[in-house]
């Protein structure tokens, strides 16, 4: 019984639970409630407030965390391998009860019913593959690479002490890796090979192998970690190979002639015999150029000098890279710790270091140098690959078409990015929908010929007095704007149907466009909605819409 | 002296563009529309097929000129009615012309300067309620400059007032009004013909002729002496054009 003084007799929670209306189960199908009625008898929402953290510091009532995606249940994920699904990662509780990789699905299933099955998403694996190991490129190692489809390689030498050691960047690693969601094993060895091997069967979280204590460390281990071919540990298997040891004392002319060279190889690049050098992914860094100020500067001229010497290191860095710029950004840091960002942007790739400060010079009046700017920089966040051309023919000097993109930039900086366009044709027979606006340097496509006015409305409006013979004869006579007009000559109907693919209230609308000639020589675009024989596909209204010339 | 100076003077002008109707080359001073220069086009009243009138002939025009491939003319204007298919049907297809929205008039004239100095369009037009006689000469000197013509669209600010009133320094100044065309033998609606008149030029006199309006490359034409004939070839000089005056 709730305190409070809300208990008064005969209070519905005060009756027994089946006291008020009989349980809806009960009830025969004709007689239940209807799921409108249902709906208003949804119970009240529970208290907004009661979620909230109390003030104390302890947490509210009744918000539950959410649950885990996976990990509760024993997971598997699974991917379509020609006409079989193939167990391809199992969580820790599905290994602990003898589901591995490469099993088929069904079989798991019939091991373990309580089973959740995740598909197999190898794209997004590897993207984040990739991302991790741009960021180990970054953060950690300047070499980083991935490798295989679950691992990455970083090599460490010289870098582990700016982390405190191998022992302590090894759990920060695993640290970092846990709060985005995974769990890794890590093991650092003097090779790639070795390292390889035992962060995935070493079997301890974090493995570190004193120097020179590869061979020992590799001895237990299947010969699977050696990264061999398919083939060549199928004839191990033939052999009664097993573990990386056998293969020790074996020489070494029969052991490549029965595993192939490629297993020898891997042996000794494993060993440290063979050095075995990492491709490493190399981060994307926005070309900058910088220059620090002797003297704090507020002059346009010098502003403008500086930009100038800015770009000219730009430049010169995107040549070496074969980039070209489409945005620029200036910052421009100043004495008291303001900064002012200056942006252009380019209609096509660029490095012309003239366009580009003509297009900067459009812009310094909006720097504020305030009591002087002390460094600039000049980054280039949007590049895009700029090859040089060959030219068609230089020799050819009578005509070559004049390049708009300079142009373009320019009148941009004075009047928007939007203030320059080109139309296009969309493929749609209402007027008014038959134009698009395209790039200033789009090839845009062109309408069909039949004849069009010069100058539209924006929207067409209603004529009066319209005297016309149905169904398809232009008007004789028609009001607009306050004047009347006596038609001498006219064209159509130009049937426009309505696309009811966009409206439904299109479905059976009817234009008839009529091109006609008043007395005085005016040229109008006139309509009718409705083609007069059927009543819904119009009202017989007449519009204007355009004038020819 | 008097050659050098006349060879100065054909060396600032650019490359002519006859009009290809022969009393309008005959009566412009040059034999045709300066490639380097201003010229003014507006609508003989403020009605809108007049307005529309001015505007084809002006599209024409532009057409013309960019009718090089791969060049394009740029139009600028600050409120957008015109309607691109139409503009397709003068010669300026969409991949010829670039078009321009400023917010002000003055923004619009800075942007024509910008482009007319550029030198790498066949042609400007603006449409332009205002602009003084400075805007004119500032206009004329970079379509100078940059080798580019320069149309400019004058709209009508009052209702009866021309804008051609305004004083500028403009190399000719067109006035385009309607007129009602030739009856067709058969129902329907013929080819438009407008009264184009030469309000005046630098270097010559002032004329009206009764043309055909532009057809689909842009082009002007003699009317027919008849309703029903075409013009004989070689006398094109002679029949029914009006009163130079």
């Amino acid at each position: 019984m709730p305190r409070g003084g809300g208990w008064r007799p005969g209070a519905r929670w005060a009756q027994g639970t089946h006291s008020g209306e009989p349980s809806l189960d009960a009830l025969p199908a004709h007689q239940r409630p209807t799921m409108r009625e249902l709906g208003r008898r949804s119970e009240a929402a529970a208290p907004v407030f009661r979620a909230l953290r109390s003030d104390d510091g302890t947490s509210g009532g009744i918000a539950a965390p959410l649950p885990p995606l996976w990990g509760l249940r024993p997971t598997i994920v699974v991917a379509r391998t020609g006409q079989r699904d193939l167990v391809t990662a199992a969580c820790a509780a599905a290994l602990d009860l003898g589901l591995v990789p490469g099993m088929a699905a069904a079989h798991a299933r019939a091991l373990v019913s309580d089973l959740d099955l995740l598909d197999a998403a190898p794209d997004a694996d590897r993207a984040w593959l990739d991302r991790l190991a741009l960021h180990a490129a970054r953060c950690w190692t300047p070499t980083a690479a991935v490798s295989g489809t679950d691992g990455l390689w970083l090599d460490l030498s010289g870098t582990t002490h700016l982390f405190g050691g191998e022992e302590r960047f090894a759990a920060r690693l695993l640290g970092f890796l846990r709060r985005l969601g995974f769990t890794a094993r890590v093991a650092i060895a003097g090779t790639p090979g070795a390292a390889h091997a035992l962060a995935r069967y070493g079997g301890a979280g974090v493995r570190i192998l004193p120097e020179g204590g590869e061979s020992e460390a590799l001895a237990p281990l299947p010969l699977a970690a050696l990264r061999l071919a398919p083939e060549a540990l199928a004839a191990a298997a033939r052999f009664g190979i097993e573990r990386i040891a056998d293969l020790y004392p074996m020489p070494r002319g029969p052991l490549a002639r029965r595993l192939g060279r490629g297993a020898v190889e891997r042996l000794d690049q494993a060993r440290g015999f063979v050095p075995e050098p990492i491709v490493p992914v190399v981060p994307f860094d926005m070309p900058e150029a910088r220059r620090s100020l002797l003297e704090p500067i507020g002059t346009a001229e010098a502003i403008e000098q500086v930009i100038a010497d800015l770009l000219g290191d730009l430049v010169l860095a995107l040549r070496e890279r074969s980039l070209g710029v489409r945005s620029l950004v200036l910052r421009c840091d100043r004495l008291d710790m303001g900064a002012q960002f200056v942006t252009v942007g380019t209609a096509r790739a660029t490095r012309d270091a003239k366009h580009l400060l003509r297009l900067f010079r459009l812009r310094i009046d909006r720097i504020e140098p305030g009591l002087g700017i002390e460094t600039m920089v000049l980054a280039a966040p949007q590049v895009e690959a700029l090859a040089p051309e060959a030219i068609a023919a230089v020799l050819d000097t009578a005509r070559q078409a004049p390049d708009l993109a300079p142009l373009v930039d320019a009148l941009a900086g004075r009047a928007g990015d939007a203030a320059l366009f080109r139309l296009s044709a969309i493929e749609s027979d209402v007027p008014e929908r038959a134009i698009s606006r395209a790039g200033p340097l789009a090839q845009p496509a062109g309408w069909p010929v039949w004849p069009r006015p010069i100058r539209m409305l924006a929207r067409p409006e209603a004529l009066s007095g319209v005297v016309a013979l149905l169904p398809d004869h232009p008007p004789r006579r028609f009001a607009w704007r306050g004047r009347s007009y006596a038609v001498v000559a006219g064209d159509g109907p130009e049937r426009i149907h309505g696309e009811w693919w966009r409206r439904p209230g299109e479905m059976w609308a009817v234009r008839d466009y009529f091109r006609v000639e008043a007395t005085s020589g005016e040229r109008f675009w006139l309509f009718r909605r409705g083609d007069a024989i059927t009543d819904k596909t119009g009202d017989l209204s007449w519009y204007m819409h355009g004038v020819f010339g | 002296m008097l050659r050098a100076a006349v060879a100065r003077v054909a060396a600032s002008r650019g490359p002519v563009l006859p009009f290809g109707v022969g009393p309008v080359d005959h009566l412009l001073a040059g034999g045709g529309l300066d490639g380097a220069g201003l010229h003014e086009v507006t609508g003989a009243s403020a009605s809108w097929s007049d307005d529309a009138a001015a505007t084809l002939f002006a599209a024409g025009i532009a057409s013309r000129f960019a009718a090089a491939p791969d060049v394009s003319a740029l139009w600028a204007l600050t409120r957008f009615d015109l309607y691109a298919p139409g503009l397709e049907q003068a010669g300026l297809g969409p991949d010829r012309v670039l078009y321009a929205q400023g917010r002000t008039d003055k923004e619009l004239l800075a942007l024509c300067e910008d482009a007319l100095r550029d030198g790498s369009l066949a042609c400007v037009v603006a449409e332009v309620k205002a602009a003084d006689q400075t805007a004119t000469r500032r206009l004329q000197l970079a379509a100078s400059e940059g080798n580019t013509p320069m149309i400019l669209y004058r709209r009508y600010r009052r209702y009866g007032q021309c804008p051609l009133a305004d004083p500028s320094l403009a190399m000719t100044r067109w006035r385009i009004g309607t007129l009602s065309s030739g009856r067709l033998a058969s129902p329907g609606v013929g080819r438009g013909r407008w009264n184009v008149e030469l309000v005046r030029q630098r270097g010559g006199p002032p004329f009206s002729l009764e043309l055909e309006a532009c057809d689909d490359q842009g082009r002007l034409a003699l009317p027919a002496a008849t309703a029903d004939r075409a013009v004989a070839p070689g006398r094109t000089d002679t029949v029914a054009f009006g009163h130079a005056a």
